[in-house]
């Protein structure tokens, strides 16, 4: 397919690209600190190049399985979670990972199930969504717009909603030691978060097999190969068996006449090679997410700080700290949490007081997007989908229709629900997790699984229903 | 705008899907398609990016043949014939 690129597009891809080094060298000239954001939005604008390029979108890889039986991108997303995990497996051997497990029970399934679900309304995961704003999509727009502010909203429910909470996390919630400040007894996810989600096992599969994560057997046969290499294996094998073995079989027995067991490999090598553009993004965003991990704890130690909170405050800026005096600062990519901090920013400057939560006010905090080392991060992951979809003669302003505004909406809300139910998303809630060797990243994957599905069978009825309408004229 | 389907002559029909976002124009050609009888055509008119590769891996695994791939301006004409 020739493309042709208009000059202009290439004018707005260096534009954007100038923007970025101008804010880099402009905050370096005032402080030195600011390589620690900088380091941040670098990762960021590679991530969305990465994504735009390879069309690196996680609703896609089962939604698109189930859908139309492509597995194109179930098997990217596999590759990249192979290679991050062998990126990560060396960061952790070398004892500088800023990976943190998180608790691992059924919640993560259930919450990957609600996100799975919003993904398919949506059109697009959570890092899919940022890097289609890149594109000019405004349904995509609509969509970080929706999951930032129900997450926002969501981790400061309380009043009635508190009588949704068992009496059992309620107790348990209260012997956690939180300040006055939080008031944990007021708040679903307070309770949720202090008197469930805190109680449950953190570990990773090394620590399962007896071996401590940053050493090298337990890095590398321990969370690589048992915790990444061996779940990916059994969904790629699921995936060949189930959608590619029969058509590919079909095909090699009308070339040859017949059907040996080395085809399956051939046919096996034949899915992980089939997208050249999908793999080549799963490679460098692999490697990226292992090496942005790798420079952050570099940065922290150069600087002498735990936590970004130290930098904003060194800096003067003191507004939205948490009341530990830290930020959101996950020293690896992540998506979501970022999102429902500028909304929550944005709520506090109009009066709602929302750091009585441990969402914000304990953990995150809620600093001035304008300095949020994970916003400065996102705004160039769009920034990086834009200039790659730019200079692809891909970008296209559009607006979104109503029927597409009312999916977008809905969408985004499942999946900021569950973002906060899982503490992460399709990244930070999977793909680190699942490639760090934590089980409750896969936990959330199957989950997520689950909810693509149930998704694309509401998809398809809905489908079939519009294009009867619209065939009814034809004799088809 | 909405998910357009009409006879452009016979055999040849034309499915518009310009604004719509994934799952929607992979959906609608594989159901479109499936409608469709042997050696007939289905021009699929969409601006989604991502789609395109879905609906290209979805005709190679069906052995539906894109006759014609074109791009301009970011909106995208795939002309499919039926297997």
């Amino acid at each position: 397919m020739e493309i042709e690129v208009p000059r202009k597009n290439k004018l707005w891809a260096l534009g954007i690209v100038a923007f970025f080094v101008i804010i880099s060298v402009g905050t370096f000239a005032a402080h030195e600190y600011y390589v620690y954001l900088q380091a941040y939005l670098w990762f960021g604008f590679i991530y969305g190049m990465c994504l735009q390029y390879g069309r690196f979108c996680f609703a896609s890889a089962f939604r698109d399985l189930f859908a139309v039986g492509v597995p194109r991108m179930a098997v990217g997303i596999m590759i990249a979670t192979i290679l991050f995990g062998f990126t990560s497996a060396f960061v952790n051997a070398t004892g500088w990972s800023t990976f943190h497990p998180a608790p691992t029970s059924i919640h993560a399934a259930i919450a990957g199930l609600i996100f799975g679900v919003g993904m398919v309304f949506a059109g697009g995961c959570a890092s899919g969504s940022l890097y289609k704003s890149g594109e000019g999509n405004g349904v995509a727009m609509l969509v970080v717009l929706s999951i930032s502010v129900t997450q926002s909203s969501f981790v400061d429910i309380g009043g009635w909603f508190n009588k949704l909470v068992p009496k059992s996390w309620a107790a348990s919630a209260a012997t956690k030691g939180l300040p006055d400040t939080i008031n944990v007894s007021d708040g679903w996810v307070d309770q949720y978060l202090a008197g469930y989600v805190w109680d449950q096992p953190v570990l990773r599969v090394a620590e399962l097999m007896g071996m401590k994560t940053d050493s090298i057997s337990g890095a590398f046969l321990g969370n690589l190969l048992t915790g990444v290499g061996l779940p990916a294996m059994l969904i790629l094998l699921w995936v060949y068996y189930v959608w590619v073995k029969r058509n590919y079989k079909k095909k090699v027995v009308q070339e040859k006449g017949v059907f040996t067991f080395g085809d399956h490999f051939r046919g096996f090598w034949s899915m992980i090679t089939a997208s050249k553009r999908t793999s080549i993004a799963g490679l460098f965003l692999g490697v990226a997410c292992g090496l942005q991990m790798f420079v952050i704890e570099g940065l922290r130690m150069k600087f002498g700080v735990k936590n970004a909170g130290t930098i904003l405050e060194r800096l003067g800026y003191d507004f939205g700290l948490s009341a530990k005096g830290t930020v959101f600062d996950p020293g690896y990519w992540y998506v979501t949490t970022q999102e429902a901090q500028w909304v929550g920013w944005l709520m506090q400057k109009l009066g709602w007081n929302n750091m009585d939560n441990i969402f914000f006010g304990w953990v995150n905090g809620i600093p001035n997007p304008a300095f949020n080392p994970a916003d400065w991060m996102s705004v160039a992951l769009i920034g990086g989908a834009a200039v790659m979809a730019l200079l692809h003669g891909e970008f296209k302003w559009k607006a979104p229709t109503k029927e597409l505004a009312i999916w977008a909406l809905i969408g985004g809300a499942l999946m900021g629900i569950g973002s906060r139910l899982a503490l992460g998303c399709n990244v930070g809630g999977f793909f680190v997790r699942a490639a760090n060797g934590d089980p409750s990243g896969w936990l959330f994957g199957i989950g997520m699984i689950g909810g693509a599905f149930i998704g694309v069978k509401f998809f398809n009825w809905w489908t079939e229903r519009k294009m009867a309408k619209e065939m009814a004229a034809f004799d088809l | 705008m909405a998910m357009k389907f009409e006879k452009k002559e016979d055999g040849h029909y034309l499915l518009d899907v310009t604004g719509y976002v994934c799952p929607h124009p992979q959906i609608y050609t594989k159901k479109a398609l499936e409608k469709l009888s042997g050696g007939e055509m289905l021009e699929v008119v969409f601006d989604n990016p991502s789609s395109s590769e879905s609906i290209s891996a979805m005709c190679d695994s069906n052995g539906n043949k894109i006759v014609d791939k074109a791009m301009e301006g970011g909106i995208f004409t795939f002309k499919i014939e039926k297997d």
